[in-house]
């Protein structure tokens, strides 16, 4: 694994652990308590990314909203990644009708609208929640993955351990996920890391028009919204979220970048 | 050349059924409403006359499959609906901002183009330098920064400290410089790297060699001949990009209260204006799939190697 990759993975596990330790690391009571003798404080001592529009401790808010993006991305990578898989591995595998009804009109129709603009859509109609955020999210998710997977399954099944595995008479979905499953996972996993930097990004600019997780949960893209009025008296109400945005897409960048290049030796630098 | 008429005919037929789905998704949006979309846009203390009449205005008392011609047939004659509470007209509304999310679009897409070809070539042509370790973490770094974080920045150091871009709001050229460097930066990042793959890709090229042995400067290599191969990806990607931009642009609008029809999608969903809604989401949409099919038929043109079947 390169240094790029290892520093990705480096920064991930600590969102991980933020997100996950966020109880511990503070109350939930202090996330919502608001003090408006102090409120746009700048960071100090006491609280080091200082204090937002109502007083509250913005690096609290800061703890919790990591636990919304890793939920989000978590959620939707696994969702769509699940449903790519097993249509693009049907499309591929099977071929005819399937394929064409899949390949021709669905991955068309989903790649039609700018993805984002379908979730905004998906959103603005069913409302803002966090449960409908994964659900558009995974919505515009899952081509990428069935595209893939589509292509590996159509290589892979071509290979000689697979006709092998049929000659010996395994069933198709015995071939499907002891054979060409496994053979076709590296892509994937490079896919799911730079698929979770997208989704990241796109629950903080869902978060960020409105249309994200609802009060009082708090989220990065929400973080930077609520301040606008106080963008440029108080920029560390931007700031910070938006450093925790930028760090947490870059590291999975990163992973994803390194992996592809460990997985794949054309993309080695010579 | 009839090879090349008959695939261009053909990719302008498939522009038919995916334009069909996607007017038919944008007029399904409103059924996914929970509950009464009339009661959610009147509240919850409206009468039920008011109720009813705001759900005939919308037209939805009526059999879905009836709804669905009169979506069409709206559609067609210019009646995209109205604001059942304003009477202010989706057409008139949209038509009003459109020209300037284009020309937001447009002018991010030139910024982008501007940065990302002399940082993708620079790179490729010091492959594996510092020069080249720093334009790729650039353009990761361009990836990764959400536009709603550099906006602010960009405004906060331009025009709050120094002083030299006016904030925005819509209007002359200046109010254009820090929305277009916003919705762009991503699209550069991106570029970069394209360039830089595809320009190491053509400086492998026997041609180039050629073109090296007859003793060219390397300069004339690089910007004649490796450049003018290398930016066949960059159109596509250009095209297809165009889509990501202009749904890039609803964010954008929103930092710099841009009058485009991005701004006006997030107002009407504040405001619950479906019909508004509805209309901003296809026209942005339609953009989208009319942009794509133009990318692919000038990529036909540009790259004669790609097969006309």
């Amino acid at each position: 694994m390169n240094l790029t990759a290892k520093i990705g993975l480096g920064i991930i596990g600590l969102m991980v652990l933020l997100a996950a330790l966020s109880p511990v690391l503070a109350s939930w009571d202090k996330v919502q308590r608001q003090e408006l003798t102090s409120r746009l404080e700048s960071p100090d001592s006491k609280h080091w990314m200082g204090r937002d529009q109502l007083g509250r401790d913005v690096m609290t808010r800061i703890i919790y909203g990591a636990r919304v993006s890793m939920l989000v991305g978590l959620s939707v990578v696994s969702i769509s990644a699940t449903i790519g898989v097993m249509l693009g591995a049907m499309a591929g595998y099977k071929g005819g009708w399937t394929d064409r009804i899949v390949s021709n009109f669905l991955f068309n129709v989903f790649l039609s609208f700018p993805g984002i603009l379908l979730a905004i859509a998906m959103v603005a109609f069913l409302g803002p929640s966090i449960k409908n955020l994964i659900i558009a999210l995974s919505v515009i998710g899952w081509v990428g993955y069935a595209r893939l997977m589509r292509a590996q399954v159509l290589k892979v099944r071509e290979y000689d351990f697979v006709q092998a595995a049929r000659a010996l008479g395994a069933n198709d979905l015995r071939i499907l996920i002891r054979h060409i499953l496994p053979n076709s996972i590296q892509p994937l996993i490079i896919q799911a890391s730079l698929g979770m930097a997208g989704m990241i990004l796109a629950e903080a600019g869902l978060s960020f028009l409105g249309l994200g997780v609802p009060e009082p949960i708090p989220s990065w893209g929400k973080m930077i919204d609520d301040s606008r009025e106080f963008w440029f008296t108080a920029p560390h109400l931007f700031i910070f979220p938006g450093v925790m945005i930028a760090l947490s897409v870059l590291a999975f960048n990163f992973l994803g970048d390194g992996l592809r290049e460990m997985l794949d030796p054309k993309q080695r630098p010579r | 050349m009839r090879a090349l008429l008959i695939a261009l005919l053909r990719r302008l037929l498939m522009i038919v059924p995916v334009l069909w789905a996607v007017v038919t998704l944008v007029f399904l949006l409103i059924h996914l409403v929970p509950g009464d979309p009339a009661r959610q846009l009147v509240g919850e203390n409206a009468t039920e006359e008011q109720v009813q009449k705001v759900r005939a205005d919308l037209g939805l008392d009526k059999p879905l499959l009836t709804q669905y011609t009169d979506y069409w047939t709206g559609l067609f004659q210019g009646d995209w609906g109205e604001n059942p509470v304003t009477r202010q007209g989706v057409f008139t509304r949209i038509s009003s901002r459109y020209p300037a999310t284009i020309k937001l679009t447009l002018a991010s897409m030139l910024i982008a183009i501007l940065i990302s070809i002399p940082l993708g070539v620079t790179a490729a042509t010091h492959r594996g330098t510092f020069i080249d370790g720093l334009s790729t973490f650039t353009a990761l770094l361009g990836i990764s920064l959400p536009s709603f974080a550099l906006g602010p920045l960009l405004i906060l150091i331009f025009s709050v400290e120094l002083g030299i871009a006016p904030v925005s709001g819509g209007g002359g050229l200046a109010n254009l410089i820090l929305p277009s460097i916003t919705l762009g930066a991503a699209l550069s990042a991106i570029l970069t790297r394209i360039v830089r793959s595809s320009v190491l890709e053509e400086l492998g090229e026997d041609y180039v060699r050629t073109a090296r042995a007859k003793g060219l400067l390397e300069r004339t290599v690089v910007y004649k001949h490796v450049l003018k191969n290398g930016l066949i990806p960059v159109v596509t990607v250009l095209g297809l990009q165009f889509g990501v931009l202009l749904a890039g642009a609803i964010i954008t609008e929103r930092i710099f209260s841009w009058p485009g029809v991005g701004s006006l999608l997030v107002d009407s969903i504040n405001e619950r204006d479906y019909k508004l809604t509805q209309g901003c989401i296809l026209v942005i949409a339609a953009t989208y799939v009319l942009v794509n099919t133009a990318t692919d038929i000038a990529y036909r043109f540009l790259d004669p190697r790609i097969k006309t079947d």
